[in-house]
């Protein structure tokens, strides 16, 4: 992070020295130190107004105390932010935000991860002297999608530089002055904006909360893993908070280069309340083979057999259907079945939607195309299609699809196929006409990655157990890829991705290992983004 | 109003014309002698020389803050390139403070030289005057003085034929009086809401726009006219080394004879109350005295006894503040009196600060349950570390307005809480 060129002050903070740029400033200084301050109105992303009063420190001979989200650092400067009154100061800012805080934690969805409620008890300062009654102002909609407790709020303005500074709209605004004031929308009126619920993310406090997750689940009930957005070529970093085995939110993961601190509603809409059983709830539990008009639910070894039969009786030149959706690893082992199989080639469609850019971050933009993993497709020798059904029309041999739901393919897809293969997490009418049904696990059940709009190659983790027998395609297509000759039974994504690695020129020289979670850029980027950048 | 005597105690400078309605008019005022130290000042000295007299007058500026005028006209860079402005606080809305307004409707061309002497002196090529909006009286006086110096070349595209541009512009306030301080009047004056902001950077490195400001309360400004045609030595056989001068004392309470009195800056306190003033009401002894508005610390009757200069005043335990004079008899209740002034900075605070928003308003409850019979004993240690962790650390000092008269009445006046919270009664006399 910090730039070579950058000129280096030496400061002390508590009594350890660090050596930082000279443009930071103290609270980011302290961060290098190991010693987060106390804060409320200060975002890495955002100006600071210096108001809330929270991180004020000392600053040997200074005269008074500092606010360190706006003081600069200098040579050989000494910082407390443990002396009695950098602590008394503290600890009077939580009192004074409680004198007239409703303390309704025990209702209030930001209980357990709340900036307020932790200090409060960082600081030992768990009750107010103040015997006085409460001003009381309700609670009001700011967005169709997100209330705003009024009495919760500390008044940090984050949300109103959100809109202002990141999203250039801006329609929050504090209305009424002293401890009468409020956020309120600019004209009175609720706002809408593809990126207003990055204002609940924003709030310290459970003054903006999300109407979908209100009174839902506690915080602390939740399991959190990192993951990766499947709402479009973007690719934004997200945690899954999960909650017996369902995704109850998205949130984002900081990535500086990706997604900084947002994602779009879109996605958030799209992942909260995400269930195994898809929207239509017609989840594939079991491998199933066709007996005549019927499918016959049978054991993994049961089904590999006969699609491993049916595919060598069918022979080659084969159809290949993949969904964009799908992970890196789980194509490359539908590669490796088409390659045991002869046949190269095999198609994806791009579904596609209006953009949103975030005006304060414009690299984060809602892409038109709706798939995560376009270009992943793409680099491991996918072809993107706009007419994915005429083209397979009279088309004899084998049939393989993975991944593509098939919603909206025609009743008698597949019947002319010698033999038809399915895998995929859905059964649609048009994958009950396969041969064979491989159930395989969405990406929320599964480890894997996917390559975004510009080629950058990012891990996602399992969230969720997977229902029945469903396995990641990785998994399934790998077993029986090797069943037919080619290539190994992968056993980990890892080995699923290093083996794709070795063997995908673009991908060379990549393992989980040094992808870690900020991802890597995969050489023909520029190359495979032109391709996919069509709906821009 | 008319000021139909001047006490001979009295230095009238500023305040000379108070009570003439002929020295509103331009040529009323230029047959009084006005506009002419405009005259000296642009076409004869550099700016250099305009700041060095009214440095080595000594003239501190009467807004408040107390700090030299001269100095902060110097602190202005001088070949940045950018737009400098000058902006006038005529936002007088400190409590107990009425000369700003006075300035105004009695003289405002007064002001208005004063206000083109700053301009030119710190190259600034516009004026704002942020005039409080409730002097509804005032204000088309002041416009129509503006223009009228239009008419006459004093402001314009080329002011006193000199090539030089110098624009005004009135902007009037909505009632906050948190706009008077000179942060909060930047932002105000740009549209946002009027919130003080950081300093560093201070208005003349970064202010209204982001350019270099200065901010110059009026009558700061009117007195630069004076020192201006009659020198610095001049200005300095008034008041002390520190204090030079004179300045408006705008009194008001229990006095016989309210009202706005110029004094040298040494003069003293207690003659400017019991002289000038006229002292309390007939039967009434003096119990209080602010000295300086109300955001300054109060004084018992004892401790009136010293000069009015900054020093002086801080000697004496409070401040010049706006030199806004409350005085109470023992008729007043000193926790009423704390209570209402406490009640007003909770109204006004900006509501930034946690410290402030939070701070003053607590306070006030706390005071007005004292007031009302239902104070405790731990309210008073609890008053005043709550004024403790609201002094010194905002962005403004707003806060620390707020804390100062609690702190000070609880210092002077204990009995008097002690009454309200033990006897559930108060020492005022009715
Ligand atoms: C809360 C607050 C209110 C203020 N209100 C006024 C005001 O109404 N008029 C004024 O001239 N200065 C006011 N000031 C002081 C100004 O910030 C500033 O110091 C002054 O205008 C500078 O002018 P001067 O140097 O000529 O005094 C206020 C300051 C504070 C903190
Ligand atoms: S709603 Fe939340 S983010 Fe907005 S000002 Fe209040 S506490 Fe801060
Ligand atoms: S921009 Fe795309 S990747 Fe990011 S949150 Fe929205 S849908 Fe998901
Ligand atoms: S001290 Fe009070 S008035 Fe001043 S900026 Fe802070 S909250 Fe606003």
């Amino acid at each position: 992070m910090t730039q070579p060129a950058a000129e280096l002050v030496t400061v002390t903070i508590d009594g350890i020295a660090v050596q930082v740029p000279k443009a930071m400033t103290v609270i980011q200084a302290a961060e290098e130190a190991g010693i987060v301050i106390p804060r409320y109105c200060y975002h890495p992303a955002m100006s600071s107004p210096a108001q809330c009063r929270m991180c004020l420190v000392e600053v040997k001979g200074a005269p008074k105390l500092v606010p360190s989200c706006v003081q600069r650092v200098q040579d050989g400067m000494e910082v407390r932010t443990d002396s009695p009154a950098a602590r008394k100061a503290r600890r009077a800012v939580i009192e004074f935000l409680l004198v007239n805080h409703p303390l309704d934690c025990p209702i209030c969805d930001a209980a357990g991860q709340c900036e307020l409620q932790d200090y409060a008890f960082e600081t030992g300062q768990l009750r107010t002297r103040s015997v006085d009654p409460k001003r009381v102002l309700g609670r009001d909609h700011v967005t169709p999608d997100v209330l705003y407790f009024a009495d919760r709020c500390v008044l940090c303005t984050r949300c109103v530089r959100f809109m202002e500074e990141i999203a250039r709209e801006p329609t929050l605004v504090v209305v009424q002055r002293g401890d009468r004031a409020t956020i309120d929308t600019m004209a009175g009126e609720l706002f809408e904006h593809p990126f207003s619920m990055n204002i609940v993310d924003v709030c310290p406090v459970g003054a903006l909360v999300n109407e979908d997750f209100l009174f839902k689940p506690r915080a602390w009930d939740l399991d959190r893993f990192p993951s990766v957005c499947p709402g479009c070529a973007q690719g934004c970093n997200i945690t899954l908070d999960t909650k017996e085995n369902r995704v109850v939110r998205a949130k984002p993961r900081p990535h500086p280069e990706v997604n900084a601190f947002w994602m779009c509603d879109h996605g958030r809409k799209l992942l909260a309340g995400w269930v195994p059983g898809g929207e239509r709830g017609e989840r594939l539990e079991a491998p199933q083979i066709r007996d005549g008009d019927r499918l016959v639910a049978v054991s993994w070894p049961q089904a590999l057999e006969r699609a491993a039969e049916g595919l060598r009786q069918a022979g080659g030149p084969g159809r290949a259907i993949v969904s964009a959706a799908a992970a890196n690893e789980s194509l490359y082992a539908l590669r490796k079945v088409m390659q045991a199989l002869g046949f190269a080639g095999g198609a994806f469609r791009v579904p596609t939607g209006p953009t949103a850019v975030l005006e304060g971050f414009p690299k984060l933009q809602l892409r038109a195309e709706r798939v995560p993993n376009a270009v992943g497709a793409a680099l491991l020798g996918f072809r993107r299609s706009a007419d994915l059904f005429a083209d397979l029309r009279g088309r004899r041999g084998a049939l393989l699809v993975l991944g593509d739901p098939l919603h909206d393919a025609p009743a008698d897809f597949g019947r002319d196929a010698a033999f038809y293969l399915y895998a995929g997490s859905v059964a649609s009418p048009a994958a009950r006409n396969a041969h064979v049904l491989l159930p395989v696990t969405t990406f929320a059940e599964m480890d894997g990655t996917f390559t975004n709009f510009e080629g950058r190659v990012q891990r996602f983790t399992q969230a969720l157990t997977p229902p029945g027998m469903a396995r990641p395609a990785w998994v399934a297509l790998s077993a029986l890829s090797s069943r037919m000759g080619s290539g190994a039974m992968l056993d980990s994504a890892a080995e699923a991705f290093a083996a794709l690695a070795a063997e995908f020129e673009p991908f060379r020289g990549m393992t989980y290992e040094t992808l870690g979670f900020g991802g890597r850029i995969t050489e023909a980027a520029e190359g495979a983004a032109a391709v996919t950048s069509g709906g821009k | 109003m008319a000021y139909p005597f001047a006490h001979p105690r009295e230095v009238r400078i500023v305040s000379k014309h108070f009570g003439d309605a002929g020295a509103r008019p331009v040529d009323g005022w230029v047959e009084r002698g006005g506009y002419r130290a405009a005259r000296k000042a642009l076409p004869e000295m550099t700016r250099d020389q305009v700041i060095a007299t009214v440095e080595a007058s000594g003239l501190r500026g009467r807004g408040g803050a107390g700090f030299p005028t001269g100095l902060k006209w110097k602190f202005m860079p001088k070949d940045d390139g950018k737009p400098h402005y000058l902006v006038v606080n005529a936002d007088e809305s400190e409590p107990g403070t009425f000369k700003d307004r006075e300035i105004l409707r009695w003289t405002p061309h007064q002001l208005l030289e004063g206000a083109i002497i700053g301009a030119y002196a710190i190259r600034a090529e516009h004026i704002y005057i942020y005039i409080r909006g409730e002097f509804v009286d005032v204000i088309p006086v002041l416009r129509r003085a503006v223009v009228e110096a239009y008419e006459r070349g004093f402001l314009g595209e080329d002011v006193l034929g000199t090539g030089l541009r110098i624009e005004c512009t009135i902007h009037v306030g909505a009632g906050a009086y948190i706009a008077g301080e000179e942060t909060g009047m930047l932002s105000s004056l740009e549209g946002r809401r009027a919130e003080p902001r950081m300093k560093p950077p201070f208005p003349a490195q970064a202010g209204l726009f982001g350019m270099p400001t200065t901010v110059n309360n009026v009558e700061s400004l009117a007195a630069v006219p004076h020192i201006l045609v009659n020198g610095a030595d001049w200005y300095r056989q008034w008041g002390t080394e520190q204090s030079p001068g004179t300045k408006l004392f705008s009194c008001c309470g229990h006095l016989r004879r309210p009202g706005n009195y110029e004094v040298a800056m040494d003069f003293n306190l207690k003659d400017l109350v019991f002289d000038l003033c006229g002292g309390p009401r007939p039967g009434r002894r003096l119990r209080a005295v602010i000295p300086g508005g109300s955001s300054v610390p109060v004084l018992t009757a004892d401790e009136i006894d010293c000069p009015v200069s900054y020093e002086g005043l801080v000697q004496a335990g409070s401040m010049v503040g706006s030199g806004g004079l409350i005085a109470m008899d023992d008729s007043a209740c000193l926790v009423r009196a704390v209570r209402r002034m406490v009640e007003f900075y909770a109204h006004e605070s900006c509501g930034q600060c946690t410290q402030c928003r939070e701070g003053t308003a607590w306070a006030a409850r706390i005071l007005r349950r004292i007031e009302e019979g239902e104070g405790r004993d731990s309210d008073i240690p609890l008053l005043l570390d709550i004024s403790e962790n609201m002094a010194g650390k905002t962005i403004c000092v707003l806060s620390d307005s707020a804390a100062a008269p609690i702190v000070s009445s609880i210092q002077k006046f204990e009995d008097e809480y002690w009454a309200h919270i033990r006897r559930r009664s108060c020492t005022a006399v009715s």
